[in-house]
């Protein structure tokens, strides 16, 4: 079992509520032991160390911290821990296998999808969402899809062609 | 036989990404990121107030809160001869308010903590007592007479003027404009901007008592000014710290200057002898951390009947916020506002210079810009554009006949500027070819028959990139040069460090493309490193474009140092003299027999392994490079746009970009540059801005009030190129990270501009809102964007 406060910092004080919250990251069951305001992407972030999704704007305006949550794209910032419990929960740690990259990770590479890399993360996860439903999507049906993450260095029209080099691929390997 | 450069990752070949290895994982390090043993966390309580007496500030209740370690007021750092810090234009800042705040979000008191919540609850359980003055928020208020002075912590400072500055020809000017058959005139504000990465600002600092050493990781673009600035807040020695730039998820410009933060997490680590990691919220950074902009500009453009511009008039006055913040070179008080028109053959000009502090957050930084270049390069389009209509000439035509032509560089502006190269008609011309503009008018003329205004806007200029000469160009006395450091090893692998700081340019993957082309070495064969000021040589950092420029420039010369000496060593592995050996890439070879030949990886190996009697072993160096000139890249943005005059509401049709910024090191990576510069320009042009109220509340506080554009809004871009080679560069590169952004607002804001002609519209600040835009087609009156004064009730 893993305990939040155990991993940053001393017990809780005496007085403070903690909650037993058991959910599945990136296939894993995890069972912690959080303050019921932690949010989702804090216990990811500093709980399970699973840095890569990022917190930007801290009011679900940036999708930074983009992560599926039972396979739907929500902000990690602007839901608690305790609201995962049961649910699952998909990172950009849970894209790739050992032996081989997501295609859309490929596409982000490949299309040059990605300057800073701060975005990315969340605007994978929010790719990822849309393909699953929508294996043959149009630029529109990209740009829609993507509107709640915000990139500041790329002019998104590189994250739009790597989306659709990704859906080609996984198109091909689906046939 | 010679490599094909492409094919080791050499100049020119489009390679893909080396750092983005780890981004695609979600295995970037940026600060946040880092944890280190013991760590503490702190947050900052700032002001609700924009001007304010500190009346007092009770802490008690912060320190009842379990898991809270310490508690700082300004008064707590004043004890420490730390309340107040020198800024990057030669004024003081305040760290923390003590007598008064200045501006809404001035830092006002910091709790330090065992995790970040407990922080953020005990900020809230502080209590201070305001005293409301009088808040500025409008340079004009600021200058109007009885105005409440802002800066009543310095001596002789009586009103809240910064300074006076001016540059150029007064008296040749007034002539030139006595003389001309047409005087066109133009008011505009270049309104608040935020650069706005998406990672906000942080740092952790560690104070290890045992060693004296402290290690800040820290957002900022240019680490090396950051530890001469703590060198001289901080008292302690240049050795004892060290600076670590991590990953930083974007920069543009608002990572460069010191802020409070840093240096109240410095001292709260030696006082609590813990690391302490501060992370800004996304508030904080938009309120309090540097801006872009402000700026109002009067100009008046002198011309003939027949089009030839005879000189210019510009007037600025620009508001700084609180303090004087500015990060810019220390010589020009209004940044390099006086490159406008470089790409026009004027023969004068003036320029006057006025800036005022006002009660809101100290800047401005050059957001992804050369100091001020942007607006410049707004002002000098806007200002074209008035002139063409004014002559009735043809926009495009206008600029054509007054472009300084291909062969008569180098050109000294009328602000005298040096400029060097480029093929300005041929950029123009690309342009118009990829829009259509023969047939715009057709177009315009249908589009009409629909209820809907077509308008067309071309923005051109050249802008100088990449400070500096050390001549001209120092911030605080340190000169504006850069460096490279690079070591080959024995197997011809190497490792290259720069003090040049990437925040997505890409730098790991390009400056080991110079090094493939001038060493034949594999990209693939080098690893770069920056941000580390205990391993990399002193550089000034990444912003203005200077990356490319100066520690690009250093990075070939460093090669070119190591070349030279695997010559020598060449010529011992062959038994021929060195002036019998030639070079190839990647190869030595005597000149007289081209089979017999050494490659760079047998030579480095010679240089640990074999070397000639007499030669120092190894194969490593540096190089410091101070350009001779500022780089001049040109630009030529076009765009269309419709506008639905019923709403206001406009849409971008078509964008087209044509760039020259001279020798592409990795085209895809210039041309995602380009991308995202048009982003912002295009940002700035319709939606992007923060202004405040009249009791001085930042509007623009979050993402909800400070818009950005999505993928949604955000158009596509058609880009061209134009090789021009930069003459003094040694790979003939220019800069380009932030032409677009430089040259694109105008183009967008000409577009509207020109869709409304015959409204009697002359002007509307941007951000070219609907609502703004609906109500000059109503009125036929400019409107303007200046934040409100408050009148008395």
């Amino acid at each position: 079992m893993s305990s939040l406060y155990e991993e940053i910092s001393a017990p809780p004080a005496a007085g403070v509520p903690v909650r037993r919250v058991t959910l599945n990251v990136n296939g894993q069951d995890r069972t912690v032991d959080v303050e019921p305001r932690l949010l989702l992407a804090h216990l990811l972030r500093q709980g399970l160390k699973l840095t890569g999704t990022h917190t930007g704007c801290d009011t679900s305006n940036c999708g930074a911290c983009t992560v599926l949550f039972d396979g739907r794209p929500i902000k990690s910032c602007t839901m608690f821990a305790v609201q995962a419990d049961g649910h699952e929960v998909q990172t950009v740690e849970g894209l790739a296998t050992q032996s081989s990259l997501h295609p859309l990770q490929e596409g982000f590479k490949e299309e040059h999808g990605l300057q800073c890399g701060f975005c990315t993360p969340g605007m994978m996860m929010a790719a990822k969402a849309l393909l699953e439903s929508n294996p043959n999507p149009t630029e529109d049906e990209i740009r829609w899809a993507i509107s709640g993450n915000l990139c500041r260095c790329t002019g998104y029209q590189n994250i739009v062609k790597a989306i659709l080099w990704a859906a080609e691929k996984m198109r091909g390997s689906s046939n | 036989m010679a490599l094909d450069e492409i094919k080791i990752g050499g100049m020119g070949a489009s390679r893909r990404r080396v750092e983005d290895n780890r981004f695609i994982r979600g295995k970037g390090n940026y600060v946040d990121d880092i944890v280190l043993p013991a760590m503490l966390h702190m947050e900052i309580l700032r002001s609700p107030m924009a001007h304010a007496r500190i009346k007092s500030i009770d802490v008690s209740k912060a320190w009842e809160i379990p898991g809270v370690r310490l508690v700082l007021t300004g008064e707590m750092l004043a004890a420490r001869n730390l309340a107040w810090m020198p800024t990057l234009s030669y004024d003081t800042q305040a760290v923390m308010a003590m007598d008064k705040v200045r501006f809404q979000g001035q830092e006002v008191a910091a709790v330090i903590a065992d995790d970040p919540y407990i922080a953020k609850d005990a900020c809230e359980a502080i209590r201070v007592e305001y005293e409301a003055l009088p808040v500025i928020v409008n340079p004009m208020q600021a200058m109007a007479p009885g105005a409440a002075l802002i800066r009543d912590d310095k001596e002789n400072q009586t009103d809240n003027k910064v300074f006076d500055w001016e540059v150029g020809d007064r008296a040749g000017t007034d002539k030139a404009f006595a003389e001309a058959d047409l005087i066109s005139k133009i008011e505009l504000h270049y309104p608040r901007s935020h650069p706005s990465p998406i990672e906000t600002c942080g740092s952790i600092a560690d104070f290890d008592r045992a060693t004296g050493k402290l290690t800040v990781y820290m957002t900022t673009q240019a680490p090396h000014i950051i530890r001469a600035a703590v060198a001289m807040v901080a008292e302690l020695p240049e050795h004892m710290i060290r600076i670590v730039s991590p990953d930083l998820g974007g920069g543009f410009g608002n990572k460069v200057p010191v802020y409070p933060g840093y240096v109240i997490s410095i001292l709260a680590s030696i006082l609590t002898e813990r690391p302490v990691k501060w992370i800004e919220d996304k508030t904080g950074n938009l309120i309090s951390t540097g801006f872009g902009r402000d700026v109002y500009l009067q100009g008046e453009l002198a011309v003939r009947k027949d089009g030839k511009m005879l000189g210019v008039r510009m007037h600025t006055i620009s508001d700084h916020g609180a303090f004087f913040a500015d990060a810019q070179p220390s010589k020009f008080k209004i940044g390099l506002m006086h490159s406008a028109f470089a790409c026009y053959d004027i023969p004068v000009a003036h320029l006057t210079a006025t800036g005022t502090y006002t009660n809101k957050a100290p800047g401005g930084v050059a957001y992804r810009c050369s100091f001020r270049v942007t607006e410049a390069m707004f002002f000098q389009e806007r200002m074209v554009q008035a002139a063409a209509d004014d002559l009735g000439m043809d926009q495009a035509e206008f600029r054509r006949i007054n472009f300084v032509k291909d062969d008569d560089f180098p050109h000294r502006t009328a602000y005298g500027f040096l400029t060097d190269s480029g093929q300005y008609g041929k950029c123009l011309d690309v342009g118009l070819e990829a829009i259509d503009y023969k047939n715009f008018l057709v177009q315009k003329e249908e589009a009409k028959k629909r209820g809907r205004l077509l308008g067309i806007g071309i923005s051109t200029m050249t802008e100088p990139l990449g400070a500096g000469n050390s001549r001209e160009y120092d911030i605080l006395g340190i000169k504006m040069f850069d460096s490279a450091e690079l070591r080959v090893h024995m197997s011809g692998k190497a490792i290259l460090r720069t003090g040049a700081k990437s925040q997505g340019q890409g730098h790991e993957t390009t400056w080991a493309q110079i090094v493939a082309h001038e060493l034949g070495i594999p990209a693939d064969d080098i690893v770069v490193e920056e941000g580390d000021t205990d391993t990399a040589p002193f550089g000034m950092g990444t912003y203005a474009s200077r990356s490319t420029p100066v520690a690009g420039a250093a990075v070939a010369m460093v090669s070119r140092k190591i070349r030279a000496k695997a010559r020598k060593i060449a010529a011992h592995l062959l038994e021929v003299s060195e002036e019998d050996v030639e070079w190839e890439l990647g190869r030595f070879y005597v000149r007289s027999s081209p089979d017999r030949g050494v490659t760079i990886q047998d030579c480095a190996m010679a240089a640990y392994s074999n070397m000639p009697d007499g030669m120092e072993p190894g194969l490593e160096n540096n190089a410091y490079y101070d350009p001779p000139n500022l780089t001049w890249p040109f630009a030529c943005y076009i765009s269309t746009v419709e506008v639905d005059p019923e709403t206001g509401v406009w849409d971008v049709l078509k964008v087209v970009a044509v760039d020259d910024c001279g020798v592409r090191i990795n085209p895809m990576i210039v041309e995602g540059q380009i991308m995202g510069g048009l982003t912002e320009a295009y940002a700035m042009a319709s939606m992007q801005f923060i202004t405040y109220d009249v009791e001085g509340n930042c509007v623009g506080s979050n993402y909800m009030d400070y818009l950005l554009p999505t993928a949604w809004e955000t158009p596509g871009f058609e880009l061209h190129e134009v090789v021009t080679p930069c003459p003094h560069h040694p790979i003939g590169a220019k800069g380009i990270g932030e032409c677009a952004t430089v040259g694109g607002p105008a183009s967008f804001v000409n577009a509207v501009m020109d869709a409304l002609r015959g409204t009697g519209v002359r002007n509307i600040d941007m951000p070219l809102l609907a609502d703004r835009v609906y109500e000059a087609i109503q009125t036929g009156k400019d409107i303007s964007g200046a934040p409100p004064i408050k009148t008395e009730e």
